[in-house]
């Protein structure tokens, strides 16, 4: 096996494991854990090997053909950007797969949730793995539904279900922003591949579709990178189980936007529009997140908010443009990774040993839970940005990119220093007030969690600690390498954990001094906040709810609208439809047909078309509906005579057998319905239906007449006589069209046949009693019956 | 339907119809005719059959519910085209075997296994349809 099928093997391994996941967790019980960590362990190895190369700046792709003729592949591009994100994914992955051994330990169905998260896992792979554009969008929507699944993993929970249902609709919805971007991105440079994008040069910069991408990729990016206002699906994601959130919500898919940011930003980033646009929804999203953040109780949504100031931090750096930003953006998404997945397995852990995740009702369980303290405590001094955790290199590194004497960086170095204040203080809110102080009495007794749930936080904070000292070595393999990628242009991070006295330091002092005023001024700004968001009163998250009820109102007006129960009214309209269709576009464009010639022709057929003529008038002037009917076979006869005259034997007959069961069905659907013999309705009523009946008819004609002008082209009369025979063996060209020829038409129509039956069949036996009366429908009848 | 001479001569015209509506089917790849010809024959004798004995007769005599007829005329398209493929040919690609039988060499092929399918669907969901109608009210 060579490395490009391997790689595709490694892309696979995910959704393969997710296909034995539930039977293993059948076999295994919790302990499925240890076999399944193996999938994401092996998928690290896999592409640690390529690290080596990657640091050397060098590119790898790989791939296969997709849809060649419209130059779409299955190809995927690892550099140091991707890489990164790869090592993420997989390794923390093996590490989330052992806690949630751990933490859904006898659960009725942790089999399915181990299913669920390595699909989760494989699409992530996927989405950042992507070379072709089309694939990237393939696996964003997959991770959108995957995410899907897992929140609503308590789907028997209402607030699951609508948590599932938010996120779903804002990130796939923002897929749909995405996909309309990588199309005009295709369409302005030509390629359907990010590698190939990135050596065009300024190509998509100096179009003028520039903006439209541009909106379109970020209308993507923000909202799967829960920005402001697009933030408010994250922290209700926390309703999935603390695995989803340390998963999915703060290590890897809600980066998926700040990747797909940073994948672009040597083809869409620099300008004036990106330099504005980024750095001011990132620095909302960090200062709004921060705040709110400060407002919970709730270990995990104080997580949940903070963790969407950080992507904001991150799109702020990102767009930034100063010296050092895209490496603070490489070297704080390293460490957020890191120390917020050991956070949230943390509260995972309290919660699940305590019973409660509220912090005001935990105290004082550094005693019971040493293990998880150390942990905690960890990784808050890493997220405060302390040393000698990595998190303290991050932060020098956006405070260097930040720290220029211009009124810009003074603003937003500004907001910054708040916003990371703010988070300073929820970290050792959540790390440090549950252990310390005295016991309170929890739901559960509180005792050390068992190995499967300690080793996966141990791990990520540990690893943030070794990163720290090793930092030349971290550097030269993951931050030099994607930062390279991430600028387009050979940079070198050099950031280590000796102290150089200058403004950035000065800025972490500060930074820390407020975060400890704010931590132990908590409980005041926690009223504060509260005070104020209630006197705003409403939030993005009401205006979904609003939106959604917007939409089922709309719809069921309209549905009341158009499907109002009056077969007429359908015929009228789509009758009335057509005649516009065939009468309008020949008088707006001046094609109308010439006046026919009338060719002279042989008394018999001039008979034949005088007896379809009266068949007509009979039609019109019929007494009673059943001689109607008949009176309309005899029309229809009559063309089919005329088909049989000029050389149509097939056509002929199909019409004669159509126009013999058209009368029978007719005749029984009227006696089916129970109408009255014959029409009594007033002139009023039945004029605009002749008018409209005769518009049809004038169309019809005037585009028959149109069409018959032109020359006649026989290439495909001529085709068909040459090769009915010798190619298809048959002698009748018609039949041979119909099942040779162009058989997979009809293989279609066939299919639309007995599709008509099934739906007639059902239409037929519906019973007055069993029909849903269209009211059910109604959002606002809903909400009264509740 | 009350009418004796109706009620007499329909089992006949019935007859005559249905195997004129194989033949049809069978002619149709040289000769005017084809799948969906003759399944809108063999619909026609079935509604006269209806007419002239009732609902149930019909059902009863053609054992399977229509739709299943229907559906497997359509699985027996679907896979008169998916056979192609075994022999490494696009799908739907026509496929003939010439066995000689009494002497006689018979043209066999997957075109023509195609066109009963079509055959099947026609007269399934249109007798459903025709069925369906003429059982007013005691379904």
């Amino acid at each position: 096996m060579n490395v490009t099928d391997l790689t595709f093997l490694a892309l696979c391994l995910p959704f393969l494991g997710a296909l034995a996941a539930p039977l293993l967790t059948r076999a295994l019980g919790h302990n499925a854990a240890w076999v399944l960590a193996l999938i994401p362990v092996a998928i690290f190895a896999h592409f640690a090997g390529f690290s080596a190369d990657v640091a050397q700046g060098e590119v790898v792709t790989g791939g296969y053909d997709w849809v060649p003729s419209f130059d779409v592949g299955f190809s995927w591009l690892i550099d140091g950007l991707s890489l990164t994100f790869i090592l993420l994914i997989s390794g923390i992955g093996a590490l989330i797969v052992l806690y949630s051994g751990g933490y859904l330990k006898g659960h009725p169905h942790q089999g399915r949730f181990f299913s669920f998260l390595l699909m989760f896992m494989g699409s992530m792979l996927g989405l950042v793995a992507s070379d072709s554009f089309l694939m990237l969008f393939v696996f964003w929507e997959l991770t959108s539904i995957t995410s899907f699944l897992l929140i609503g993993f308590d789907h028997h929970r209402d607030a699951a279900r609508r948590a599932a249902f938010q996120a779903l609709v804002v990130t796939g919805g923002g897929g749909l922003f995405l996909l309309a971007g990588l199309i005009l991105l295709w369409n302005i440079s030509g390629v359907t591949q990010f590698s190939a994008l990135t050596s065009l040069g300024p190509v998509v910069k100096a179009s003028p579709l520039y903006l439209a991408a541009l909106v379109l990729v970020l209308g993507g990016a923000f909202t799967k990178s829960a920005q402001f206002p697009f933030h408010f699906w994250l922290p209700n994601a926390m309703e999935a189980p603390t695995p989803v959130s340390a998963y999915l919500h703060s290590a890897t898919m809600v980066k998926a936007g700040v990747y797909l940011l940073m994948r672009l930003n040597p083809v869409l980033g620099g300008t004036v529009a990106w330099q504005i646009v980024l750095p001011v929804f990132g620095v909302a999203t960090l200062v709004i997140g921060a705040l709110l953040a400060v407002r919970q109780t709730d270990l995990k949504l104080m997580l949940a908010y903070t963790t969407m100031s950080s992507l904001g931090l991150l799109v702020l750096l990102t767009g930034f443009g100063a010296p050092y930003a895209i490496e603070a953006a490489t070297l704080y998404l390293v460490a957020h990774s890191l120390f917020k997945g050991a956070l949230f397995m943390v509260a995972g852990i309290i919660d699940h040993e305590t019973g409660t995740r509220d912090v005001t009702r935990l105290g004082g369980l550094r005693s019971a839970m040493p293990l998880t303290f150390a942990i905690a405590l960890a990784a808050a001094i890493s997220m405060g940005g302390l040393p000698p955790f990595f998190g303290f290199l991050a932060k020098e590194e956006v405070y260097a990119a930040l720290s220029a004497f211009d009124w810009r960086s003074l603003t937003f170095a500004a907001l910054a220093v708040i916003g990371n204040a703010l988070m300073f203080a929820v970290a050792f809110a959540v790390a440090l007030t549950p252990f310390t102080g005295k016991p309170v009495a929890t739901p559960k007794h509180a005792h050390e969690a068992p190995v499967l749930l300690w080793l996966g936080p141990a791990v990520l904070a540990l690893a943030g600690l070794a990163a720290a000292f090793l930092s030349s070595t971290v550097h030269a393999l993951i931050s030099s390498p994607m930062a390279s990628a991430v600028a387009g242009e050979p940079r070198t991070v050099t950031m280590s954990l000796t102290p150089h006295l200058g403004v950035p330091l000065a800025l972490s002092a500060l930074t820390v001094a407020i975060g400890i005023g704010f931590y132990l001024g908590l409980a005041r700004l926690r009223a504060g906040t509260a005070a104020l968001l209630a006197a705003i009163g409403w939030g993005p998250d009401r205006g979904f709810d609003q939106a959604i009820r917007g939409l089922l109102r709309l719809s069921f007006a309209v549905t009341r609208w158009l499907q109002n129960g009056r077969l007429d009214t359908y015929m009228a309209v789509t009758f009335v439809m057509v005649a516009i269709v065939l009468l309008v576009p020949p008088f707006l464009f001046g094609e109308l047909a010439r006046p026919p010639i009338f060719p002279a022709i042989p008394l018999h057929e001039f008979a034949i078309m005088a007896i379809a003529v009266i068949g007509l008038f009979a039609v019109v002037l019929a007494k009673d509906r059943l001689t109607a009917i008949v009176s309309l076979g005899i029309q229809g006869f009559s063309v089919a005579v005329i088909f049989l005259l000029y050389g149509a034997p097939d056509l002929a007959f199909t019409q004669f057998m159509i126009e013999t069961l058209a009368v029978v069905i007719l005749a029984l659907v009227m006696t089916r319905l129970r109408l009255s013999p014959s029409d009594h309705r007033p002139r009023r009523e039945t004029l605009p239906d002749a008018a409209i009946a005769l518009a049809c008819g004038l169309g019809a004609t005037l585009l028959l007449l149109k069409v018959t002008e032109g020359p006649f082209n026989t290439a495909l009369t001529d085709f068909f006589n040459q090769y009915s025979k010798t190619i298809a063996h048959g002698g009748n060209v018609v039949n041979v069209i119909i099942v040779d020829f162009r058989g997979t038409d009809t293989l279609g129509e066939i299919a639309v046949v007995m599709i008509a039956g099934l739906a007639v069949l059902s239409l037929v036996r519906l019973r007055a009693g069993s029909m849903r009366r269209i009211a059910d429908n109604d959002p606002d009848a809903e909400e009264a019956g509740r | 339907m009350k009418s004796l001479i109706f009620r007499t001569a329909a089992p006949v015209i019935v007859g005559v119809m249905l195997l004129f509506s194989i033949f049809v089917l069978l002619r149709g790849h040289n000769e005017p005719g084809g799948g969906f010809i003759g399944g809108l024959i063999a619909v026609a004798a079935l509604s006269i059959y209806g007419i002239a004995f009732g609902v149930e007769t019909v059902r009863r005599a053609i054992v399977f519910h229509p739709l299943a007829i229907s559906g497997a005329g359509l699985l027996l398209a679907t896979l008169s085209g998916l056979l192609s493929m075994v022999f490494h040919v696009p799908f739907m690609s026509g496929l003939w075997v010439y066995p000689v039988i009494l002497g006689e060499e018979i043209p066999l092929s997957s075109v023509m296994t195609f066109d009963i399918g079509v055959y099947l669907v026609v007269v399934g969901a249109v007798t459903s349809i025709a069925l369906s109608l003429e059982e007013r009210g005691e379904d």
